[in-house]
């Protein structure tokens, strides 16, 4: 607390230039932060608005409104969008954020690199989305871009794959930002096992974001040389292989899905205890938890590929090493219900958001197993099934831990209370509604309906209206989230330090609305251990 | 003004009252192979796994929101931060359920792998966006494709209400005809992009990759005959949704008069086309 009268001092002493120019060349975390959160935002509601489309063809059977090769350009823009333009920038967002706060540190230790990462992101994101409006339209093989569908492509070829090289420049930058940051720049007595889990997670996230980032990288560089240079690395004729860029695009792809998820456990990790007035249980096997998943994120890749026609041995291989993923996976969810056991639990937006993750993330979970199985997968591959599975996993698991994160921050970014009664609508209202979008997808995958078609055997008609309909009311409901950020950011009860009754953490030493650079000072061992004391033992 | 008010609220109607075909599946099909069926238990045996473990974690969750609610002035035991013996329980527990589905998951894909002694080998060509079939060794062959109701249904604002046409997108023009009782391999690859051959009766879904030969094989129980549908599973461009697979099974006498009449005809049609000079010609060659 002998922190925020210095602090205060400090403020007076700013520069920074006003206008858009401050946007343009900031080089402050908690600014690049703000952009990254606001152009996650504006991502999610352009994908978003694909996903509204893809389910208004699909309220019936029949087309009624678009060319099937426009309906495989929005569900494969819809997938590059969400995760590439709205998750990953949402984590870097809140990575810029937090860390230096949580870790003691005033800033990234690279600030110019962290504004060139977040601002080749809107051009990247331009030139994939103007794509729409070429002669040819935007891409339409599939986020996963197989060859050699993929190359019958035209025009807007070369544009997505140069929007995704940008992505992933931006990425990697914004992965070494965060390795060096947390190695160098942790404040004294800040040892690695006393750091909050989110800083955990993000620091593993960010090694497998230096690992895969470039694989896809060359990946789709090959494709390009296929296409426009003659070389036939994924061409059957000239003896190249196309079942290699499958292998070589999910050795990309499923640490790929880490990324988007383990940021998530981080956050989850900080919302429970804290609303459950009680520490974190097994601290430290939640970090080995989030290190054993990170490490069989790079042996099961093939388990994308169970048709594709592998060898007996590398199926069963596969399948058993995917298996294993249930052990720690089972471990973090075993933790977060031990902590919430014999606590003192109230249920804020952060909180009901971190417990609707817990239990629809587990659902996500349990189709994960199934789909494990290769035998079983024979039927799941490539079905509704599938899709219901990662977006069970993705959306009330990542996105909706983005949201719970936003909640229990935001009084700490803008220092004002938002508002609560809102909010509670945005959970209850997203919680309801993406269960009737998704969970029907279930039973359309089991009942035969392959993903990625436009029109579909009567059949299915019952349970794709409902889950279009469930789908209008997520979408429309996901609106409340920037009136109440908006509404919060203008004025607000003010909020206090700590916030929440019970939150422990270096972010929550600090005065809310946090100070432009947060810590210039290092915190003391007092101050560390005081945020420390409720959050892990060691 | 009436009249726009009872259409829009039929058009509500229609959205909420199930339609006469109404179906609501919740299941995938048991199938009509010994591997289909034992691919369908391993699918209940996962599911059911999942559902207790799901009673067990929800119920834990679900008591500790109402149990341990602040505002019943429920007090935090901040010291239980760590168990070791409850994090070796919770650890081995899902190691000995996790062996428990491996061996018949193992079992099943290795049953699945093996088409050895087969009776009959078709070569299934996946096309942008018709499948061919090729009776290896007859020279019976055929291309199979939607068929003309459900290709005018499906065109953008064709008017055509597609519950009005049976089998709406699962239906084509020339089904690939099997035997039942008899062990059938296929030869799956494509010439153009990747597709995926998928019955879900067989439990068979194979990838069809330009320049690859994937196999699979199946032994339909014998005594069974139908039709049995499925699609491509595999994103393989504009019309990747139109292009259904559609297999007749036939008992294995049916299906020998079925090669047989297809192979007369196919001599027919070769005679008639054959040039009249090259008849006699060939005469003698026979005679000697």
């Amino acid at each position: 607390m002998a922190y925020s009268d210095h602090t205060a001092a400090h403020g007076d002493h700013e520069h920074r230039p006003s206008g858009i120019w401050r946007w343009l060349s900031t080089t402050n975390h908690k600014d690049i932060g703000t952009l990254y959160l606001v152009f996650s935002c504006v991502m999610f509601f352009v994908g978003g608005l694909m996903a509204m489309l893809i389910r208004m063809e699909l309220l019936k059977p029949g087309l009624q409104f678009f060319d099937p090769s426009l309906f495989n350009s929005l569900t494969t823009v819809h997938a590059l969008a969400m995760i590439f333009g709205a998750v990953m920038p949402a984590w870097v967002g809140l990575a810029n954020w937090m860390i230096p706060m949580q870790i003691g540190a005033p800033d990234m230790a690279l600030p110019r690199m962290n504004n060139f990462s977040f601002w080749i992101l809107p051009f990247a994101f331009m030139l994939l989305l103007s794509t729409f409006f070429i002669p040819g339209g935007a891409p339409a093989g599939g986020w996963t871009l197989y060859p050699p569908l993929v190359l019958q492509g035209g025009n807007s070829l070369p544009l997505a794959i140069f929007a995704i090289h940008l992505m992933g420049a931006s990425s990697i930058m914004g992965a070494i930002n965060v390795i060096v940051t947390i190695m160098n720049m942790r404040a004294p007595g800040m040892t690695l096992l006393r750091m909050p889990l989110f800083v955990w997670t993000w620091l593993i996230t960010a090694y497998l974001l230096i690992a895969v980032m470039p694989v896809l990288a060359g990946a789709v560089t090959m494709l390009l040389t296929d296409h426009f240079f003659g070389t036939s690395f994924f061409s059957a004729s000239g003896g190249g292989d196309p079942v290699m860029f499958q292998h070589i695009f999910w050795f990309f792809g499923h640490p790929e899905v880490y990324i988007l998820i383990l940021p998530a456990f981080g956050v989850v990790s900080e919302i429970i205890p804290t609303f459950s007035r009680k520490p974190l249980f097994g601290y430290s096997a939640m970090v080995y938890a989030t290190a054993s998943i990170a490490f069989l994120s790079f042996i099961v890749w093939a388990h994308h590929m169970f048709t594709v026609g592998m060898p007996l041995a590398a199926e069963l291989f596969f399948m058993l090493s995917t298996m294993l993923i249930a052990i720690p996976t089972g471990v973090k969810v075993f933790n977060w219900c031990a902590t919430m056991w014999r606590g003192s639990l109230s249920f804020e937006p952060p909180m009901l958001f971190a417990l609707s993750f817990l239990f629809l993330f587990t659902i996500g979970g349990f189709s994960g197993l199934m789909l494990a199985m290769a035998p079983a997968d024979f039927q799941y591959q490539d079905t509704y099934f599938v899709v219901a599975h990662f977006h069970y996993v993705l959306v009330p698991g990542s996105i909706f831990a983005i949201m719970g994160g936003v909640y229990y921050w935001l009084p700490k970014w803008t220092g004002h209370m938002y508002n609560m009664t809102l909010a509670k609508w945005h959970f209850w209202l997203s919680t309801i509604f993406v269960n009737v979008l998704f969970f029907p997808q279930h039973f359309l995958g089991l009942a035969g309906m392959p993903r990625r078609i436009p029109d579909y055997a009567t059949q299915f008609a019952d349970w794709n209206r409902v889950s279009s309909l469930g789908g209008f009311a997520f979408g429309l409901s996901q609106v409340l989230f920037p009136i109440i950020i908006i509404q919060c950011v203008r004025g607000g009860e003010k909020a206090t330090n700590q916030v929440w009754e019970s939150a422990h953490g270096l972010e929550w030493e600090l005065p809310s609305p946090a100070p432009y650079h947060s810590w210039q000072d290092a915190p003391t061992l007092a101050t560390i251990e005081h945020g420390a004391e409720h959050g892990n033992t060691m | 003004m009436t009249k726009y008010l009872g259409r829009l609220a039929i058009a509500l109607l229609s959205l909420i009252a199930p339609a006469a075909h109404a179906e609501w599946a919740l299941n995938m099909p048991k199938g009509i192979t010994a591997v289909s069926r034992s691919v369908y238990g391993l699918h209940m045996l996962a599911f059911w796994i999942c559902v207790w473990i799901g009673v067990f974690v929800f119920g834990w969750m679900i008591y500790s929101i109402v149990a341990f609610r602040h505002s019943k002035g429920a007090v935090a035991d901040a010291k239980l931060v760590h168990n070791t013996k409850a994090e070796i329980i919770w650890t081995t527990i899902p190691v000995i359920i996790l062996i428990g589905l491996a061996v018949p998951a193992t079992k099943t894909l290795i049953e699945t792998d093996d088409a050895s002694n087969s009776q009959l080998t078709i070569r299934v060509t996946g096309y942008q966006w018709k499948w061919g079939y090729e009776y290896v060794g007859t020279g019976v062959s055929l291309l199979s494709t939607l068929d003309e109701k459900s290709n005018a249904a499906r065109q953008l604002g064709s008017g055509i209400d597609p519950f009005t046409v049976e089998h709406y997108l699962l239906n084509v023009d020339h089904p690939l005809i099997v035997p039942a009782g008899t062990k059938v391999r296929l030869l799956i690859t494509a010439q153009d992009v990747i597709h995926s051959w998928w019955l879900p009766v067989l439990a068979i879904k194979k990838d069809a990759i330009p320049g690859f030969v994937n196999e699979a094989w199946f032994t339909i129980d014998a005594g069974t005959v139908g039709t049995y549908r499925g699609q491509c599973a595999e994103l393989c461009g504009r019309d990747h949704g139109f292009m259904p697979i559609v297999v007749e099974v036939k008992s294995k006498d049916d299906f020998d008069t079925w090669i047989k009449t297809q192979q007369a005809a196919n001599a027919a049609a070769a005679a008639a086309a054959a040039p009249p000079a090259a008849a006699p010609a060939a005469a003698p060659a026979k005679a000697g």
